[in-house]
């Protein structure tokens, strides 16, 4: 596919974040939009194709007054921008549609206009998870950590080390939620949630949005942002069951969307120079270095812990803070992939000097589903 | 009913599906049941009428043995309606292959307690008349009685 030749040309989160009582999920979505679109110096007549997650794209098209050629509501949670970023670089490609925005918002926090959660009884999450007592991802997604702590002798000290240099992260993010200083005892002496996961080991609850506008490379010279262009992308689901996972050390649908993207970019891991891994829970950037190759299997506590990922370190990682201090809203992919575009811009409170290359790698659901979007600021 | 007070909640109540039926058919007579292909013999769970592996509608349903080993858990801390907590949400190894989520039962909630692959066996809890639900207990806790003869209560 030709990946190279797409690029960002509009990015942009909600005016505010955190906690934003006054618009409702769908007033997210359009308030990012917005943003992004004065962002790019576009306005909705402008756009012609659009893609969302959690809402549906026609309350979007309608609510924005946008006359699509190009729609996508792709589903798999809170990787779901990933996928949209990769299906709106072929959909350019093929002449579907210019101008493709891509929204999210979430009322995560308080639950201004939101639908209902819920697993139908008959469904197979309903029959063989449901009954024996998973309160929401806090309690399924963090099954799997216990045996990749046996099969690799890791601890809660190295989960822990993963809130605390993300927490340094934050620090310098004036936006982001939290940003008092932690440490180990700190987070692991939090509330017990799922042991042998405290609070501080687990994602934030809070409102927000963001929105990216896309169009080919070539157009996008003549925008009035710095372009970052779409090198690689990778998709993939495994299962919307955690329980039913292949292998609870590694995950499947990580490898498969790395590798695809990797191999789409035509990079190595040495050529990147800022990281986003969706950090919905302490072990997941663990298991994303892993999954993504750029560390082996069983390496990534000890790298982290060496402060590798940590401001100075050879590869920044969660720049904005993540989803442990900076913000999640339940679908945090847009934020990884806004901090991705920050950074190539040079604009990220951050910054990471003279990055050029930046990788956003979102999970879906539990386990469900990735997506991995390799972006650079260097034509390509 | 004259009571009073509502009656207590119970765990989520999973609603059988043609496809499942078995499943819950075996659950109800103290029977653990998986599916195993009869082309390329894989065995697999959750229930569905053809092979993951090959593809083969060609499937049969066998009782499981009941044996299985602890892979991975959490303990839930805070409160469900219908669970006391602490408890802990399981996944189990059974001894033929599949792994199935669960909880661990006659068995303190502790990571003391519950020890990566210890040796458990299935037993089942009546929810009501059409569903009982598997779950599993330390093997040595009943070695004098067989799981498969456990009567549903």
């Amino acid at each position: 596919m030709k990946q190279k030749s797409v690029a960002v040309v509009g990015a942009a989160e909600t005016t505010e974040m955190g906690k934003i009582p006054n618009l409702s999920q769908l007033g997210l979505h359009a308030d990012g939009a917005l943003n992004a679109m004065a962002d790019a110096g576009l306005t909705a007549a402008d756009i012609d194709g659009i893609a969302c997650a959690g809402e549906s794209p026609v309350n979007l098209a309608q609510y924005m007054g946008i006359v699509p050629t190009w729609v996508d509501g792709t589903s798999v949670g809170g990787c779901s921008f990933m996928l949209h970023v990769r299906h709106a670089a072929a959909a350019i490609n093929e002449g579907l549609a210019t101008t493709i925005l891509i929204t999210h918002g979430e009322s995560g926090r308080s639950r201004v206009g939101v639908g209902g959660y819920g697993m139908a009884r008959a469904s197979q999450n309903g029959q063989f998870e449901m009954p024996y007592g998973p309160m929401g991802p806090p309690t399924m997604f963090t099954i799997p950590w216990l045996r990749y702590a046996k099969t690799y002798g890791a601890t809660a000290e190295d989960l822990a080390n993963v809130a605390v240099i993300q927490r340094e992260w934050a620090a310098l993010n004036p936006r982001a939620s939290y940003r008092d200083p932690l440490t180990v005892d700190d987070v692991l002496g939090s509330r017990m949630i799922a042991w042998p996961f405290t609070k501080l080991l687990c994602c934030l609850v809070t409102d927000g949005g963001g929105a990216l506008i896309l169009t080919s490379a070539d157009r996008a010279k003549d925008f009035p942002q710095k372009p970052v262009y779409v090198l690689g992308t990778g998709e993939s689901v495994e299962t919307q069951m955690v329980s039913q996972m292949e292998d609870f050390t590694t995950s499947r649908a990580f490898r498969v969307s790395g590798k695809k993207a990797f191999d789409e970019a035509g990079i190595t891991h040495d050529d990147v120079d800022h990281l986003m891994i969706y950090d919905a829970f302490a072990h997941l950037p663990i298991y994303g270095l892993e999954d993504l190759g750029f560390v082996g299997k069983g390496e990534a506590p000890a790298f982290i812990r060496e402060r590798n990922t940590a401001i100075g370190g050879k590869l920044p990682l969660n720049t904005n803070g993540g989803g442990l201090s900076y913000m999640h809203s339940g679908m945090y992919g847009m934020y990884a992939m806004q901090e991705s575009v920050r950074q190539l811009r040079g604009i990220a409170p951050a910054q990471v000097e003279g990055a050029e290359i930046s990788i956003a790698h979102g999970v879906g659901g539990m386990f469900a589903a990735s997506g991995t979007i390799i972006f650079s600021n260097v034509a390509p | 009913m004259s009571a009073p007070t509502a009656p207590a909640r119970t765990r989520p109540i999973p609603e059988p599906t043609p496809e499942t039926a078995h499943f819950w058919e075996g659950t109800r007579t103290g029977e653990l049941r998986i599916q195993r292909c009869s082309d390329c013999a894989s065995a697999y769970f959750p229930p569905r009428p053809f092979c993951p592996a090959c593809s083969s509608r060609n499937v049969e349903v066998e009782a499981a043995s009941g044996r299985a080993t602890l892979y991975s858990y959490v303990i839930h801390h805070r409160e469900v309606p219908g669970f006391t907590s602490p408890y802990a949400i399981a996944v189990v190894e059974l001894e033929e292959g599949p792994r199935m989520m669960t909880n661990i039962v006659e068995c303190e909630q502790t990571p003391e307690a519950l020890v990566l692959d210890m040796a458990l066996e299935v037993t089942f809890e009546q929810v009501n008349d059409e569903i009982s639900v598997p779950l599993f207990r330390p093997a040595e806790a009943s070695q004098s009685r067989p799981a498969s003869t456990e009567a549903v209560r």
